[in-house]
């Protein structure tokens, strides 16, 4: 069996709108292995979102999803039926996303909701399936589980039903979780206690992560790899300590400098901050996206499209034609 | 001495909850009894998770919501007595969601006019030049004045509302988790905004916000809150330096600094934050706390105040 759990090449989502054709993700490659955690990160509009809900064939109907290769597990999904999909879906590949209550059903008991999960993909008997489903709620740390069951979303705190949720998607074993957002509407306290879980329960169940988030101190705490993405394309790409002790993409570096650090921003002192817009994703798109943004821009940069390249070797990608050596002197305001 | 601009003493609010036909009313404390001072200048900022009664006291303050018992003193004057218009000169809020805090069928300009409008202080054209001054003040382009909210972005809504809480000049904002919708390197923007506003206007900010990274780099003193009480309280490199409470040093474990050599942090805090309408008897932490003691389920503790640094808790109370 291999050790990679997803491959994807070449992912491009494209939506039709009034105005013209919307590319909201262009070329996106990502590979994730088993034990290993990808984070995609990136502001909001930068298609991080659209590619996790392209990789479960999730998309809104009127976008469109091209797509070179798309392999879980070492078999290619890429032309499975929506009945396939739908068997592949919270069986092989589990979601968690941002807002437990919008995804759980309010109207059913978490019991009943778990239940159905494992009747539907692995065809047990009514106790047997909530047997385990009391299991699983021990597992992520619920306590009281067989009374648990019973109760419905509303009755439980935003952290358990987040727990709840987790227990969920590890019910049949996925070898791929992607989670999306998963800790953001959470206090910072609880935030901390579901990401240990997850880190936890990876390591347990040998899972491949992908986990999309904006937040800079959850990817630096949890990734194993970091995907830094732009405008619809991945910019840079390495591991977490590359990307957060030597960052090279303009647009990285600037991130960096955007947030507060206790201890080392000083108080009063005015942040990094990053001038001037995304641009408008809307039509055909020549040059660097980040070139109006960015103070090493030239002309060359706005001419032809620039690729991801990683020139020493070194699992770092990035998307600028300046050196590595140029970026690490010059800076971004 | 400085000036005092907030005097809150012994501040609670209740709220009644009904628990269905024949189970009668229950009374919810969301705020019990918090003593509280702001100086002119300071920035406080009110930190605790959700629940804990930060946006009650908030509201308090702001006279939006009067209180259950306790008196609150605005720049010497109890916040009951003074007229409505009054009060709002003097403290304005900012909110945390800029795409739902404005109007979405109203234009920059005349959203940002209408505390002056409700004021009745200025005619038509002193009213347009105030208004672009403070959109001038706020980063704003005097173009989009005729613009509607839905054509810009987040980091520029969230300075409309800035300005529109600015425009009479208050003394003092209340800022309910003003970053928390943006993005970072918008959030870094704003930060600095503030900042500048306060140095500019001489501003004095209460600042309500769960991201204590945000919290570090702006405030001057910090109050901890745990179910409706502030825990404690002191300037913020003595609090971040030397927490004492150990809600104070869980929340702070549970900060996630953009470190990758660090993983992730085990606070020790149980998965669940109590019922405010059934809070644990004693010290209301002691079902969380990892230095709870046989007597802290039963007596609740009396706060120690050491200069400027208050904190309730038995570990440090002499009493007990």
């Amino acid at each position: 069996m291999s050790d990679r759990v997803l491959h994807v090449e070449n992912l491009t989502v494209d939506i039709p709108l009034a105005t013209g054709i919307l590319h909201a993700v262009d070329g996106v490659n990502l590979h994730v292995d088993r034990g290993e955690t990808l984070c995609i990160v990136g502001e909001s509009g930068c298609g991080k979102s659209l590619t996790s809900l392209a990789l479960m064939d999730l998309l809104p109907t009127k976008a469109t999803r091209k797509i070179k290769k798309l392999e879980l597990g070492g078999e290619s999904i890429l032309g499975y039926s929506e009945r396939e999909m739908s068997d592949v879906r919270g069986n092989k590949m589990g979601m968690i996303f941002q807002e437990p209550m919008t995804s759980l059903n309010p109207a059913f008991t978490i019991g009943n909701q778990m239940i159905e999960t494992l009747r539907r993909h692995r065809n047990l008997s009514n106790d047997a399936a909530s047997e385990l489903a009391k299991r699983m709620l021990e597992k992520v740390g619920i306590t009281a589980a067989g009374q648990r069951l019973g109760q419905y979303p509303h009755q439980l705190s935003g952290g358990l039903r987040q727990r709840v949720m987790i227990a969920m998607t590890l019910l049949c074993e996925p070898e791929l979780i992607i989670a999306d957002e998963p800790t953001t509407a959470l206090d910072v306290t609880i935030q901390a206690q579901i990401l240990l879980l997850l880190k936890e329960l990876q390591s347990e169940f040998d899972m491949g992560l992908v986990l999309i988030t904006h937040d800079l101190g959850v990817v630096a705490r949890i990734a194993t790899r970091v995907a830094v993405m732009y405008a619809g394309q991945i910019v840079e790409e390495g591991t977490a300590k590359q990307i957060f002790e030597n960052p090279l993409h303009p647009y990285t570096r600037g991130l960096m400098r955007c947030i507060p650090v206790p201890g080392k921003t000083k108080r009063g002192t005015p942040l990094g901050s990053i001038p001037g817009m995304v641009p408008s994703l809307i039509g055909d798109f020549t040059g660097c996206r980040f070139a109006d943004r960015c103070e090493l821009a030239g002309d060359v940069c706005r001419q032809s499209d620039v690729p991801l390249r990683d020139p020493n070797g070194k699992t770092q990608a990035y998307r600028c034609i300046h050196s590595i050596e140029m970026l690490a002197k010059g800076g971004v305001a | 001495m400085a000036e005092l601009m907030i005097d809150a003493k012994d501040v609670t609010r209740n709220f009644t909850i009904s628990r269905g036909m024949f189970r009668g009313k229950q009374q919810l404390k969301a705020v019990n009894g918090v003593d509280l001072t702001v100086e002119r200048g300071e920035v406080l900022a009110l930190v605790g998770e959700s629940g804990c009664g930060k946006t009650t006291l908030a509201k308090v303050l702001l006279g939006l919501l009067p209180q259950t018992s306790g008196t609150v003193e605005l720049c010497g004057q109890p916040i009951n007595d003074v007229p409505r218009l009054a009060l709002a000169r003097t403290i304005q809020p900012i909110f945390q969601d800029p795409y739902s805090s404005l109007n979405p069928r109203k234009t920059i300009g005349s959203i940002i006019a209408l505390p002056m409008k409700v004021q009745g202080i200025a005619d038509q054209d002193s009213m347009r030049r105030r208004v672009e001054e403070t959109m001038d003040l706020v980063g704003l382009p005097p173009r989009l004045y005729d613009a509607f909210p839905n054509q810009l972005s987040g980091g520029q809504r969230q300075r409309v509302a800035i300005a529109r809480a600015l425009v009479n000049r208050p003394q003092i904002v209340v800022c309910d988790e003003p970053t928390s919708a943006l993005d970072v390197s918008v959030q870094s923007q704003i930060l600095n905004l503030l900042n500048d506003l306060r140095n500019e206007l001489n501003l004095t900010y209460i600042i309500i916000s769960h991201n204590l990274a945000v919290v570090e780099h702006i405030a001057t003193r910090v109050a901890v809150m745990y179910l409706g009480r502030i825990v404690e309280i002191a300037d913020t490199d003595t609090l971040f330096k030397d927490p004492q409470h150990p809600y104070t040093r869980a929340l702070l474990d549970s900060v996630l600094t953009p470190d990758p050599n660090m993983g992730i942090p085990n606070n020790q805090l149980g998965a669940s934050y109590p019922n405010p309408i059934d809070p644990p008897s004693g010290c209301s932490f002691h079902p969380r706390c990892v230095n709870a003691m046989p007597h802290c389920a039963t007596v609740a503790p009396n706060g120690k105040a050491d200069g400027g640094h208050y904190v309730e808790c038995h570990l440090y109370d002499d009493a007990s």
